[in-house]
């Protein structure tokens, strides 16, 4: 059995996984995780994330690919001797044994006298702050206690991989704050490798080293928050990672750093040709975020008309209708006095750098 | 009467709705066991002087105390056999695809059927000297005298476990049904093995459906006075049987009539302790 302390590497060579019912949930995904990081599996529902993460735990055997813990390949190991910790979607406590059974339920399944069991279990229940709750039933926990019984629970083995299924999806938004920033502490001082599986961007980008975007099955981007969030690889992560506002138009010219496009809304603007080469007067998708976006005073950029604007505290947010008839968001902090804008005032719209502007090939 | 309207329990039903099968109760169950009940208080056969000497009768009598002890062990056995056969059935059920699903179902619901006189003389006809298993070890050459099957212990309660099987299998089946399948993943990732899971985890929580269905077998098995003495032949006497010689034959009504109140007394007192430990195995129960 696998023992390691924590932080063990795991590494998700070429995993495809085609369901009996022909479903197929991943395809050929490949993850390079090293010791000690912690990881966000980010994507809509049914991309196929908790197929990965139970590929991973050896609930299910993948139809192709391989699982590298550390140094060994487990395909062939059973769950029980994979040494991943786990904590469900909906915690999955055993509900006939008490709190603290529950979190040395691992332990006596190693074999660990009682005695030894018992310390362990309070150490860990004093770890996620639920010292005083050992002797109760699961059920006479609130679901935030619960979630961190499982998590107790998943950490007394000593896991050298530790998954978490949207852990968080349950809880009310302070708590799952608070959770968030537990967990990260906790993984932390144990250094144990975390994948956590969610479809909150936010969470994702909060809470992991590096972010890996699915969709449908595919793996789209693996990268660090700010690469995910800054410099996305495809039209899909731009988009599904933070808002963005997509603006149709044509490579007028284009080298492998920038790319001058026309856009239909009636402007040339310098982008960043972010999924590969452009050729020139190729159709492309621009992706500016709102709070990319300026207004201009001079006659650069592109017109439009200002529709409606929605304060939303710490910004506004400005709806914009171009030449082309598209809708464009901006987002303006706001400091001091914001300049107020008319219901039907004519503006110009640029974006802030051109390396905020992400140019891909239009898939249509 | 305060001046707002008085407030109507819109919880408590009208006692009417279940009249009908109380009267039912009433006159064909309560009124009977009374009857039963007095005239067993009767020393006679005419009825004529009151007493215990029925009871007395049975209970320092070595044989008829047998014959309540075998019916009982009996009972016991055949709740057993059907327990280590039904379970297994059971757990099969719930990781099976839907259309073998159909087909155990289907299976386990085959001796509610049929006919028990049917079904019993197909035992009588696999258990025979000349049955069907003798007839099989024979040419397979594995026995050269036939062995004795029917009329035996081991045959009543292989029939009546056949019988009673559904009885023991439909609520262990609904037990296992309400087990969470991620507890079974969690167990093992914590490194529990299959027998680990197993006897920590599905038994406790399905033991509300193993004492149901022990509770249904036992009652049924002990009570199945077609199988019992057909496959018991006349060698084999249990308690309905016992009862039936006593008041039919032997025309020894108070005699039967302490029987059945005796036989009714152990068997109450052996389904409250089942119903006891199923009181206690509540608490695992609901997740
Ligand atoms: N047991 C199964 N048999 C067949 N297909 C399945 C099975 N489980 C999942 N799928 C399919 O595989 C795909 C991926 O499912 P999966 O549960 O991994 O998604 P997910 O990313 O976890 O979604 P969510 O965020 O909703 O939990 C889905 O299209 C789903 O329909
Ligand atoms: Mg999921």
């Amino acid at each position: 059995m696998v023992d390691a302390p924590s932080g063990r590497s795991l590494v998700v060579d070429a995993v495809t996984h085609r369901y009996p019912s022909g479903a197929l949930a991943v395809e050929n995904i490949n993850l390079d995780i090293k010791g000690g990081e912690i990881i966000a599996l980010l994507g809509p529902s049914g991309c196929g994330k908790t197929t990965l993460l139970r590929i991973i735990a050896g609930f299910i055997a993948q139809t192709q690919g391989r699982i590298i813990i550390g140094d060994d390949i487990v395909d062939a190991l059973p769950p029980n001797k994979r040494a991943v910790g786990i904590v469900f979607q909906n915690y999955a406590l055993f509900p006939h044994l008490s709190i603290s059974e529950n979190v040395a339920y691992g332990l006596a399944a190693r074999g660990i006298d009682k005695a030894t069991r018992q310390r362990e279990a309070q150490r860990l229940l004093e770890l996620v702050q639920l010292p005083a709750m050992a002797e109760r039933l699961p059920r006479q926990l609130s679901g935030g206690q619960q979630q961190r019984v499982a998590l107790a629970r998943a950490l007394a083995i000593k896991p050298s991989i530790l998954l978490l299924d949207e852990p968080f999806a349950a809880l009310d938004k302070n708590l799952r704050l608070d959770m968030q920033i537990e967990v990260k502490r906790l993984q932390r001082v144990s250094g144990i490798t975390t994948l956590i599986v969610t479809h909150d961007q936010e969470e994702a980008l909060s809470m992991a080293d590096r972010v890996a975007v699915l969709s449908h099955g595919k793996l789209e981007q693996f990268g660090s928050p700010s690469d995910v969030y800054d410099r996305p690889q495809t039209l899909f992560v731009n988009t599904f990672v933070g808002s963005t506002n997509r603006l149709p138009g044509v490579v007028v010219s284009a080298d492998r750093t920038e790319a001058k496009v026309r856009l239909d809304a009636g402007a040339e603007i310098i982008a960043r040709p972010a999924g590969g080469a452009l050729s020139e007067g190729g159709r492309v998708t621009v992706c500016i975020r709102p709070e990319h976006l300026q207004f201009v005073g001079d006659e650069t950029g592109f017109a439009g008309v200002v529709g409606m604007s929605l304060p939303l505290g710490a910004t506004v947010v400005h709806e914009v209708t171009t030449a082309d008839g598209s809708g464009v968001k901006v987002s303006q902090a706001r400091i001091g006095e914001t300049r107020a804008l008319e219901n039907g005032a004519a503006v110009r719209l640029a974006p802030l750098a051109p390396s905020l502007a992400n140019a891909f090939p239009a898939t249509l | 009467m305060g001046a707002a309207p008085a407030a109507r329990d819109v919880t408590s039903y009208g006692m009417g709705l279940a009249a009908p099968l109380a009267l039912f109760f009433l006159v064909f169950f309560v009124a009977p066991l009374l009857q039963l009940f007095w005239l067993s208080l009767h020393n006679d056969t005419a009825g004529l002087h009151w007493g215990l000497g029925q009871y007395l009768h049975f209970l320092t009598d070595p044989f008829s105390l047998g014959v309540l002890g075998s019916t009982l062990l009996l009972g016991a056995e055949v709740t057993a056999v059907c327990l280590v056969l039904g379970f297994p059935i059971a757990w099969l059920y719930q990781r099976v695809g839907p259309k073998l699903q159909t087909v155990i179902i289907l299976i386990v619901l085959l001796p509610l059927l049929t006919s028990v006189v049917v079904r019993t003389f197909a035992w009588i006809v696999i258990l025979g000297r000349q049955g069907i298993i003798n007839a099989t070890l024979q040419s397979l050459g594995l026995i050269d005298t036939p062995l004795k099957l029917l009329y035996t212990q081991f045959g009543v309660v292989i029939a009546l476990a056949q019988v009673q099987m559904p009885l023991m299998t439909l609520p262990l089946i609904t037990a296992l049904g309400r087990i969470d399948p991620n507890l079974d993943d969690a167990s093992c990732s914590l490194g529990a093995g299959s027998w680990r899971t197993f006897f920590r985890i599905v038994l406790p929580l399905s033991l509300p459906g193993v004492i149901a269905g022990c509770t249904l077998t036992y009652a049924a098995s002990i009570t199945a006075f077609i199988t019992q003495s057909l496959i018991g032949g006349g060698q084999m006497l249990f308690m309905p049987m016992y009862l039936y010689q006593q008041a039919s034959t032997l025309q020894n009504w108070p005699f039967a009539a302490a029987i059945s109140i005796i036989f009714l007394l152990a068997v109450l007192a052996v389904v409250s302790v089942f119903t006891t430990l199923g009181r206690m195995s509540r608490g695992y129960g609901g997740a």
